[in-house]
């Protein structure tokens, strides 16, 4: 970007006066912050972005379509999408539950919860993948009765799915629970006072109030389940074909020195990831238009 | 209309999901593998499946997991349903049959020759014209040159690559303390353990760290076929240590998943002429004196020496130098 450029986005009316410019820092100052910002988006995001999708087209779209279309690479991308949207929607009932429950109620060992909460954030995913095997491995504490029963948990796909809803677990709920303490009770009060069942509240009170949270959560809480690696490498089994899930075909073709079927399937990925983006942004925009502020994520809750 | 366009938009988040599971009445087999054995099996497996129809008219579809030796065996034993093993050396199916008892513990008199159908030794790939002039064993001590070897913890590959080079010092200096302290330099070079053979070939290769890569012959072969003759050559030591990745079924895995016959012809088949020819052109030494004849250009003749001949076999070998506390945990300091 040359200077000219950036001189223009700094000082948009460079004859008039700018009142502003008076309460804010010295042209230079901006001019080395503004360029300081672009220049690492653009070393950071921007190139390592551009790299992936010029190395998946190297050899051509139809290299790029055999790549994605190959049997091994549909399987795994199906098991990604199920694997998603089985996260999204368990977190979704647990996230309003739990952030109603949270914010509604007064119990014992809410505290608890609320901890407990962010417990995925801050564990290890190579960790919580290892539980599950712990768990419902063959010498794990379950194992020997899974097996009995001819029930496979962990190098399969429940396994996966347990390990991904176990990631992104907190993602919906965070995201909920300062916006319904901030919303207050009020209103879903004055339904009860109104005679509204408890349904007829959640659904023509809580819901519309709470929605442009939720689906700001539901996508986050998607993109990180597409996403994962560390916990489901540890509870897939690498079988081609069956337990892959997309992130983790990505690094058996580049082991396999397949560098462009490699980088055209995380040249999905990033595709996805950049689809969740667009929906963020739009979401964001009706959030603004109806006048509702979304907390910014992950902010940590206050307990009332 | 608006009131529903948040509906909408999580209707969209989900339209990708029409993908439909087909499901089939075949035989399918679970091969659990090492690391370096991609390649063998998709061919193998492919000539496989074509003979397993022409001989009983039953389709069998063979799926593959790969990676490092010691980590696949721990994956086996927590319940990864293997039909059968194929691993990077005898001891990582021995902890199976030990710990998980999956499969009796005299498994490698079941197939000929230690039920190993193929395999391989240790050599070195080097950065084309060998800038360090790395020739043998004795030059990868050499103050200066960088080494790359995967973990011997989790890598069967690298187990082999140590007791390769244990080997050598011993028959050098004839003396364990000598040969300790070799080795003790010799890992001092290694600037990064990673978990498999592939993982190391990959960091040597792909992120070109490092002088020399010690690696399984078909590995470096593979590497050098793949990526290109005039960035990498291979250097064979005066003497190396004859690797044996053997094969097993996996008993009671097998006879649960009703795949007891056809896991066994599996493996009967990798002795078969065409499973050797498959072998061979996979840059691993074949078993069968026709294929060993056939492919002689190919392999070079290093003077190899047995693990059961200088270490007594892989249970001693794991014993004195893999356990918690033997002597790699006492030689291997990272950082020093």
């Amino acid at each position: 970007m040359s200077n000219e450029n950036q001189e223009v986005i700094i000082n948009p009316r460079q004859s008039g006066y700018d009142p502003t410019r008076a309460l804010t820092e010295p042209p230079m100052v901006r001019f080395i912050l503004i360029a300081l910002s672009l220049l690492f988006l653009g070393l950071f995001l921007f190139v390592p972005l551009a790299v992936v999708f010029a190395t998946a087209l190297e050899k051509g779209i139809q290299a790029y379509g055999e790549a994605v279309l190959e049997r091994d690479a549909l399987s795994a991308i199906r098991l990604t999408l199920l694997t998603t949207f089985i996260s999204v929607v368990l977190n979704t009932l647990f996230g309003v539950a739990s952030a109603w429950a949270i914010t509604r109620f007064q119990f014992p060992g809410k505290n608890i919860l609320i901890t407990l909460i962010d417990l995925p954030f801050t564990v290890s995913p190579v960790v919580s993948g290892l539980v599950f095997v712990l768990l419902f491995g063959l010498q794990g504490y379950f194992g020997h009765w899974l097996a009995d029963h001819n029930l496979k948990v962990i190098f399969a796909t429940p396994g996966i799915v347990l390990a991904t809803v176990f990631i992104t677990f907190p993602f919906i709920s965070r995201e909920l629970i300062p916006l319904m303490q901030e919303q207050g009770p009020e209103e879903e009060e004055a339904g009860m006072v109104l005679g509204a069942s408890g349904w007829q509240i959640f659904w023509k009170v809580t819901l519309p109030n709470i929605k442009w949270g939720l689906l700001y959560g539901i996508i986050l809480c998607n993109a990180r389940a597409m996403g994962e690696f560390g916990a489901v490498s540890v509870v897939s089994g690498h079988i081609r074909g069956l337990t892959n899930t997309m992130p983790l075909h990505v690094e058996i073709l580049y082991n396999e020195y397949n560098f462009t079927a490699a980088f055209a399937v995380a040249s999905l990925l990033a595709f996805l990831a950049l689809l969740t983006l667009v929906a963020k942004a739009f979401i964001e925009t009706h959030a603004q238009d109806e006048k509702i502020a979304l907390p910014p994520a992950h902010e940590q809750s206050r307990t009332p | 209309m608006k009131k529903y366009t948040w509906l909408l938009s999580l209707l969209l988040l989900f339209t990708p999901l029409s993908f439909s599971l087909a499901e089939t009445g075949k035989v399918t087999l679970l091969n659990v593998s090492y690391d370096p054995t991609r390649e063998l099996y998709q061919d193998f497996d492919a000539a496989f499946a074509k003979y397993w129809k022409a001989k009983t008219g039953q389709d069998v579809e063979i799926n593959l997991s790969n990676g490092g030796s010691g980590k696949q065996a721990r994956a086996i034993i927590d319940g990864l349903e293997a039909d059968v093993a194929t691993l990077g050396l005898a001891y990582d199916i021995d902890v199976i049959a030990e710990r998980a008892k999956l499969l009796p513990e005299d498994w490698q008199k079941r197939l000929p020759d230690h039920s190993t159908p193929y395999t391989s030794t240790i050599v070195f790939l080097v950065h084309k014209g060998n800038p360090k002039g790395i020739k043998d064993w004795g030059d990868l001590v050499k103050p200066g040159v960088s080494v790359i070897t995967p973990n011997p913890k989790t890598s069967g590959g690298a187990r082999w690559n140590f007791l390769a080079a244990w080997g050598y010092a011993l028959q050098k200096y004839k003396s364990e303390e000598k040969a300790r302290e070799f080795v003790t330099s010799l890992y001092k070079n290694v600037p990064v353990l990673d978990s498999g053979a592939r993982g190391s070939t990959t960091t040597f290769v792909q992120r070109g760290v490092g002088d020399v890569l010690i690696a399984w012959e078909n590995e470096a072969f593979l590497a050098v076929n793949e990526l290109g003759k005039d960035q990498f050559e291979i250097v064979d030591p005066s003497v190396s240590i004859l690797a044996e990745p053997p094969v097993a079924l996996v008993d009671k895995v097998a006879a649960k998943h009703g795949t007891t016959e056809v896991a066994q012809a599996y493996l009967q088949y990798l002795y078969s002429a065409e499973g050797q020819d498959i072998i061979a052109k996979n840059y691993y030494r074949p078993h069968s004196k026709s294929a060993t004849a056939k492919y002689a250009k190919r392999f070079s003749k290093i003077k190899l020496f047995t693990i059961d001949k200088v270490f007594g076999g892989w249970k001693k070998a794991q014993q004195a130098f893999f356990a918690d506390n033997g002597v790699f945990d006492q030689i291997y300091l990272p950082g020093k």
